[in-house]
């Protein structure tokens, strides 16, 4: 495109795609997350299909072999935790409201905050190119354990697919690390006057703890899969075990063997925190919209924020859990055991306040709510079997079954994304001005919930019946599991189910952005600052001010107050201005 | 010439107690801007020059966090491994760390680093001297860019120096067969020492960086602010140097 009408097109390109403003940056994040959780639902849709179907090629594809169906597991894995999980709570999330929470009109560091969306994208960019590099994506599993990470012959994938995967995860952890550290800015040094800690939104406290806990979690991660990467080409010994045999063939002796053990105490030190960041900010707008939807204020408001802090200091310290049955010191269990149970503490805190919220409040079902409701409900059905799994001697025999799959897709996965939907829903009227529609929205919980559980609930009884994971297949010439198929035949129908779900949620985004009712100015009646008019508002209260009964038609008292005269705004106006110049 | 002017205000409110005394405090005449001079009470992103100053130390502290975190891990394996041994039925407990040799040059490195850090710090400190900087706020001349100048480049010629010597640490460690795949000890030190030397490139960058942007940048703020932060980068990674130092020297035995 020359000639005189391209020259607007540049600031354009700038301001639209380039931009520093943290509303758009947070659709270019939800974007990124969407195409992630499209492709890894896909991906676990081909799992589902090929555990009850093993001998029925895919279209364009063929048969799945077994190292295919491990490459989909490792990417399903991968894109759910980082590009999904962690991207859309920890990173779209924050850059749609936390600004407005705080009431700042941007971040602090914008540039800074900026560059981590692209550096995410090119993470995710260098993870896909795996699947098109010679032998395709890796099979190691999302948590990459050596020796499979190490050596090249140790499979399919495990060549340039796994230099992909490793190269993709350093690039995310900067760029989760730079917008962590933006989060953390801005949250210190941008409050509006008035708006003291005390003050903060719930989610304001959940994203600067796993904003901290980012910041720790992931550069305990670069530093491993840099040491991994040195393992693999420049002939360092970190985690290579000596002695290793693939195929019949002594693999590169080392002059003096390293320890894969070291390699899972420094993932699982990042990989529990980041179950953390996962689901903290979820477990802060469940707060919030338990608080706006029952009109009623969180109780102890206080014990909330330190349950919060708790749970993301204590998650430091449980990582030991995941590896059991690894060869680990016993009484080194023992004591990951101990600390995996002090977390429940903190965690049953929230769990019991939001349960003391739901049975003293008038509950207005609407589907935001319904989603933070659904939050809960997995969070606790995931949770309950957290503590079962931590003790080490009932975990040697849960170890690697389906047991543990259920207890984390509950958990962490499930929980984690009707977090997510329950955002969406309560924040859609903030970009686009419209709500979303009711109907579909209930539709869409309600089959989602049912189809939920059908999916992940029987996978407990799978797991204690003994089922492993990883397992390409359940039949072939050892019969041990056959009992288990009509189990697995509902799994997938309830899978399958689940998946067709979301695509009235997708409808329902897409129909509303045109179709949905005007949502006005504060469609919640919520309290908190980014449904505020004016920015730059007075700060006079806190939260949850909600159930206030003084005669006059709010029952709530937000935190913003406007401004007794035109002046104030004005003033403010002109500050903005300014800020925007700088 | 007959003297004509106009009263203030607050000349005309305040009240002359009669006996001297200090001026009433609470009716001060302001600078102008109204009568809330108080920068903190504005919103935030206007309160002054320091504001932006403290968002980027904060954010260099953010990223200093983690990375001090990343080298405790580097640092972890250190622990981990020497006690990693195996027993040998003949010759009982066989550990597999072999010291080695610290090149002794990286005792002047760690001097240059030392050195480095004194010319940041006097750099930086330039940069805040405040009858300067009220100069430069001013439009009179740039002297704490002036005097600051040499120092910052004094700092990266030391800079540029320890990473020659650097180098220099592991082209004799190659000569005597020690490289990065020799053995569990040479791993580490290599691990650390690259990652360090990255690290303390990536600080180079940001110390030429804040020495052309003291020329180019137009606001005093901004330029105190690349140094600023150049220079707390530059004095961390000489702390990490020192304890990384201390424990190469400390573990050949």
């Amino acid at each position: 495109m020359s000639g005189p009408g391209s020259f607007p097109s540049r600031p354009t390109l700038r301001r639209g795609v380039f931009t520093t403003d943290p509303r758009r940056l947070a659709v270019l994040y939800l974007l990124l997350g969407l195409a992630a959780v499209i492709l890894g639902t896909l991906l676990s849709l081909v799992i589902r299909i090929h555990r009850i179907w093993p001998a029925s090629p895919f279209p364009l594809y063929g048969l799945l072999k077994p190292e295919d169906y491990l490459a989909v597991v490792t990417l399903h894995g991968t894109l759910m935790i980082f590009f999904v999980l962690t991207v859309v709570p920890q990173q779209a999330f924050p850059n749609l409201v936390l600004p407005a929470q705080i009431g700042a009109s941007r971040m602090a560091l914008p540039r800074l905050n900026a560059a981590a969306f692209w550096i995410t994208l090119a993470s995710l960019l260098v993870l896909l190119a795996a699947f098109f590099v010679p032998e395709g994506a890796p099979i190691a599993g999302w948590t990459s354990y050596p020796p499979l990470s190490i050596f090249a012959a140790a499979g399919p994938g495990q060549g340039a697919g796994m230099d992909c995967w490793l190269v993709a995860v350093l690039i995310f952890c900067i760029g989760a690390m730079a917008s962590a550290a933006s989060f953390l800015a801005t949250i210190v040094l941008r409050r509006a006057p008035g708006m003291t800690f005390s003050r903060l939104p719930l989610t304001v406290w959940s994203w600067m703890v796993s904003s901290a806990l980012t910041l720790i979690a992931f550069s305990v991660l670069l530093a491993a899969a840099g040491m991994l990467l040195a393992d693999r080409h420049f002939g360092t010994s970190f985690f290579v075990p000596g002695g290793e045999v693939i195929n019949g063939v002594l693999q590169h002796e080392p002059a003096s063997p390293g320890s894969p053990m070291l390699w899972l105490h420094l993932f699982w030190f990042f990989g529990h925190p980041e179950v953390y960041i996962s689901i903290l900010p979820g477990m802060g707008l469940a707060s919030s919209l338990l608080a706006n939807f029952t009109r009623r204020s969180v109780p102890a408001y206080p014990l909330m924020v330190i349950a919060t802090l708790a749970i993301g200091v204590f998650g430091l310290g449980v990582w030991g859990h995941h590896i059991f049955v690894s060869g680990m010191n016993p009484y080194a269990g023992t004591a990951f055991g101990l600390t995996t149970m002090a977390i429940a503490v903190p965690s049953s805190a929230e769990v019991l306040t939001w349960l003391a919220m739901l049975f003293r409040g008038k509950i207005r079902a609407t589907t935001p709510m319904l989603f933070a409701i659904g939050f809960i409900s997995f969070f606790i059905a995931g949770g309950l079997t957290g503590p079962i799994l931590a003790q080490p001697a009932l975990d040697s025999y849960l170890h690697n079954t389906f047991f543990v799959v259920a207890h984390f897709h509950l958990v962490m996965a499930m929980a984690g994304v009707f977090s997510i939907f329950a955002g969406i829903y309560y924040w859609y009227p903030l970009l686009t001005g419209r709500r979303m529609n009711e109907t579909l929205g209930k539709l869409h919980f309600w089959i989602s919930l049912i189809a939920a559980y059908g999916t992940f609930f029987p996978m407990h009884l799978a797991g204690l019946a003994g089922e492993p994971r990883h397992y390409a297949q359940l039949t072939g010439p050892v019969e041990s599991f056959v009992s288990l198929i009509p189990v697995e035949r509902g799994i997938t129908w309830s899978a399958l189910t689940l998946a067709a779900a979301q695509l009235i949620f997708l409808c329902n985004v897409f129909i509303s952005i045109r179709r949905g009712n005007p949502a006005g100015e504060n469609p919640w009646l919520a309290t908190t600052l980014e449904w505020s008019p004016i920015q730059h508002p007075t700060i006079s209260d806190g939260p949850y001010v909600y159930g206030i009964a003084d005669g006059t038609q709010k029952d709530y008292l937000p935190q913003w107050t406007l401004p007794p005269s035109n002046e104030t705004e004005q003033r403010s106006r002109k500050w903005d201005a300014a800020t925007e110049q700088e | 010439m007959p003297a004509t002017f106009t009263r203030h205000q607050v000349e005309i409110e305040r009240k002359d107690t009669g006996y001297g005394g200090k001026p009433p405090l609470d009716r001060r005449p302001t600078g102008g801007g109204g009568g809330d001079d108080n920068w903190d009470s504005r919103p935030s992103g206007r309160r002054g020059p320091r504001e932006l100053l403290i968002r980027y130390r904060l954010a260099v502290l953010s990223v200093l966090t983690a990375d001090f975190v990343f080298f405790a891990v580097l640092i972890s394996v250190f622990f981990v491994r020497p006690s990693d041994g195996h027993i040998s039925p003949s010759q009982g407990y066989v550990s597999d760390w072999h010291p080695l040799l610290v090149p002794p040059i990286l005792w002047i490195n760690t001097a240059i680093l030392l050195l480095s850090t004194v010319t940041a710090e006097i750099a930086r400190r330039q940069l805040f001297h405040e009858i300067d900087i009220m100069e430069e706020w001013l439009g009179l001349g740039r002297p704490a860019v002036r005097r600051a100048a040499p120092w910052l480049a004094a700092t990266v010629v030391l800079g540029g120096l320890f990473l020659t010597g650097q180098c220099l640490a592991w082209h004799q460690l190659v000569q005597q067969g020690l490289t990065i795949s020799t053995n569990p000890n040479s791993n580490f030190f290599y691990l650390v020492t690259v990652a360090h030397g990255v690290h303390l490139l990536l600080g180079l960058g940001a110390l030429v960086f804040a020495l052309i942007a003291m020329f180019r940048l137009k606001r005093v703020e901004f330029r105190q602010i690349a140094v600023d932060c150049s220079t707390w980068y530059w004095h961390a990674m000489g702390v990490f140097w020192g304890f990384i130092f201390v424990l190469l020297i400390a573990s050949q035995r």
